[in-house]
């Protein structure tokens, strides 16, 4: 059972160390890069530990590749349930791609056809992951550049099923609902109305940049205006939920990530008065 | 097409820019997509390697590593979870282009070294103080779990840190005879000493179990009774200055011989 929890954080990222370290930064919970910290010692897992120390942290991951056809990686989730058995996570989770087949990795968020086939893989795959992590996981939808037609269903109603069949949580990624609601053209009203809003643990949020032909999920950019707007349109839907902001490169100012949180925290109190 | 297939297909696309598997993926409209994650695959791999071989590409310069990164990428599938992994096989990649200028790839090994012992297991050394009571007839030395060593030809580990002070660095020379050189995590900071080939046979047999009396009889064989010892202790009181030994057992029981253990 998946613990609620609605709070506002931020991705921890190196430039920003010191700042979590010595000063009480105005968040909910911190989420970090699983695999970062999948090692054995130094340096990097002595801050983990001072960190969990001060905040709560949530585990995400870009390695479980969920959509792998030959299946999921013994020891990666051996090293993950290390990793999550000694921080206690608020969450940990992974995105709905694959990354790896055949023992070749390719360190990208690969996209997967949303057929039956795949659904009963990922199924199974999630129920794997979930036992030997003795907890739910969250998945998230991922950007996506490529449609794998035939599809027999919406990515929405893929990850409805998802959830419905293994218990598992959806991390929601606003952002990542644009880019592909731009490069696919389809209605990213209809991806937000249509996905399991139960089953909604958390959000994220994050900016991307115009490629030669489609959107990229780059996460260099502030949040732009679109998803704030997807934002405030789905949380009326979903209740106080966690909600972050993720930059991964050209990362700014601790404050300046600290007042894109605010404005995410001003969407969310305003949809509660205006719900009330 | 079964998701197997296709997920091979991607591979081979992303690899190889296999034509027929990029058709089989969606052709002209997929081609866009395709493009962006062949250059996410490339991107991520020359990051991991551009930021795990700063001196080597120092080194080179900037030009020829980026040459060496695009060699390697298309040589060395990445098979691990952990894009951590990617660059150990690196230095051999170099050793293949730089066939005649083998401090290229020792300096890329010092690279390597370097990083992995940084997020190698925590080991906590043991204080002078604790050694005090050691029975040195009987003690087996546990070494730090991060101490790597390996040969060396040139002088690599002075174009290393030169490269790192940012000073001009020396010419490359070949050593005399064959050295080596010591690697390891000292609290968070990793480390390298260069050292020589009786230094490092002596920390081998020590990684392995051989009582500290042994490494002492050994060193007065070939040096001689008083200056083998005195060699001996030399390298025992490095050792523990440096941090390198963790724990010491007794040869004969296997209990731990130092004060305040658990």
């Amino acid at each position: 059972m998946i613990a609620p929890f609605a709070g506002f954080g931020l991705g921890l990222r190196k430039p920003h160390y010191p700042e979590f370290l010595e000063t009480r930064v105005a968040v909910d919970f911190v989420e970090v890069i699983s695999e970062n910290f999948m090692i054995e010692g130094g340096r990097p897992r002595r801050i983990l530990r001072e960190v969990r120390e001060r905040y709560p942290v949530a585990l995400h991951g870009v390695s479980m590749s969920l959509g792998s056809a030959d299946g999921l990686d013994g020891a990666y989730l051996a090293r993950l349930r290390a990793l999550v058995d000694e921080i206690d996570p608020l969450f940990v989770s992974d995105h709905l791609s694959w990354s790896r087949i055949d023992g070749f990795n390719s360190h990208d968020l690969l996209p997967l056809p949303y057929t039956r086939e795949a659904l009963d893989l990922v199924t199974a795959n999630v129920d794997r992951a979930q036992e030997a992590l003795g907890r739910a996981i969250l998945v998230e939808n991922p950007s996506t550049y490529i449609d794998l037609a035939p599809a027999d269903m919406t990515e929405w109603r893929f990850l409805d099923a998802l959830c419905a069949r293994t218990g598992c949580g959806l991390l929601l990624d606003v952002n990542n609902v644009f880019v592909s609601a731009s490069n696919h053209g389809f209605d990213p009203i209809a991806y937000l109305d249509g996905v399991p809003h139960d089953r909604v643990r958390q959000i994220h949020l994050a900016g991307h940049s115009q490629g030669s032909e489609l959107l990229i999920d780059t996460h260099d950019q502030p949040v732009p205006d679109p998803v704030w707007h997807l934002y405030a349109h789905l949380l009326p839907r979903l209740g106080p939920v966690a909600t972050m902001i993720e930059r991964d490169d050209a990362i700014p100012p601790l404050h300046e990530l600290l007042a894109e949180l605010d404005l995410a925290r001003r969407i969310a109190r305003e949809t509660a008065r205006a719900t009330a | 097409m079964s998701l197997l297939d296709l997920q091979r297909d991607m591979r081979a696309w992303l690899t190889r820019e296999d034509g027929a598997a990029a058709i089989r993926l969606g052709g002209e409209d997929a081609a866009p997509g395709l493009h962006i994650h062949r250059n996410n695959f490339r991107a991520s791999l020359a990051a991991c390697l551009e930021e795990s071989f700063t001196r080597t590409r120092d080194w080179i310069g900037h030009d020829a590593f980026a040459h060496a990164v695009a060699a390697h990428v298309e040589r060395v599938p990445p098979s691990s979870w952990t894009l951590d992994a990617y660059p150990r096989d690196f230095p051999a990649t170099l050793s293949l282009l730089y066939p005649g200028d083998p401090e290229v790839a020792e300096l890329a090994r010092i690279d390597l070294a370097l990083a992995e012992a940084f997020v190698g297991p925590d080991a906590a050394p043991l204080a002078a103080a604790a050694l005090r009571e050691v029975d040195w007839d009987q003690a087996v030395l546990q070494l730090t779990p991060t101490l790597d060593l390996f040969d060396l030809t040139t002088n690599a580990p002075a174009i290393w840190s030169a490269l790192a002070d940012g000073i001009e660095p020396p010419a490359v020379a070949l050593l005399p005879e064959a050295g080596a050189i010591l690697i390891w995590r000292q609290g968070e900071a990793a480390q390298f000493r260069a050292i020589d080939q009786m230094e490092k046979q002596a920390l081998l047999a020590a990684r392995v179990g051989v009582p500290f009396a042994d490494l002492c009889a050994g060193l007065v064989d070939v040096l001689g009774e008083e200056d083998g010892i005195a060699r001996a202790g030399g390298m025992l009181g490095r050792w523990i200055a440096d941090g390198l030994i963790v724990d010491v057992f007794d040869s004969v029981d296997g209990a731990r011989r130092r004060p305040n253990s658990c």
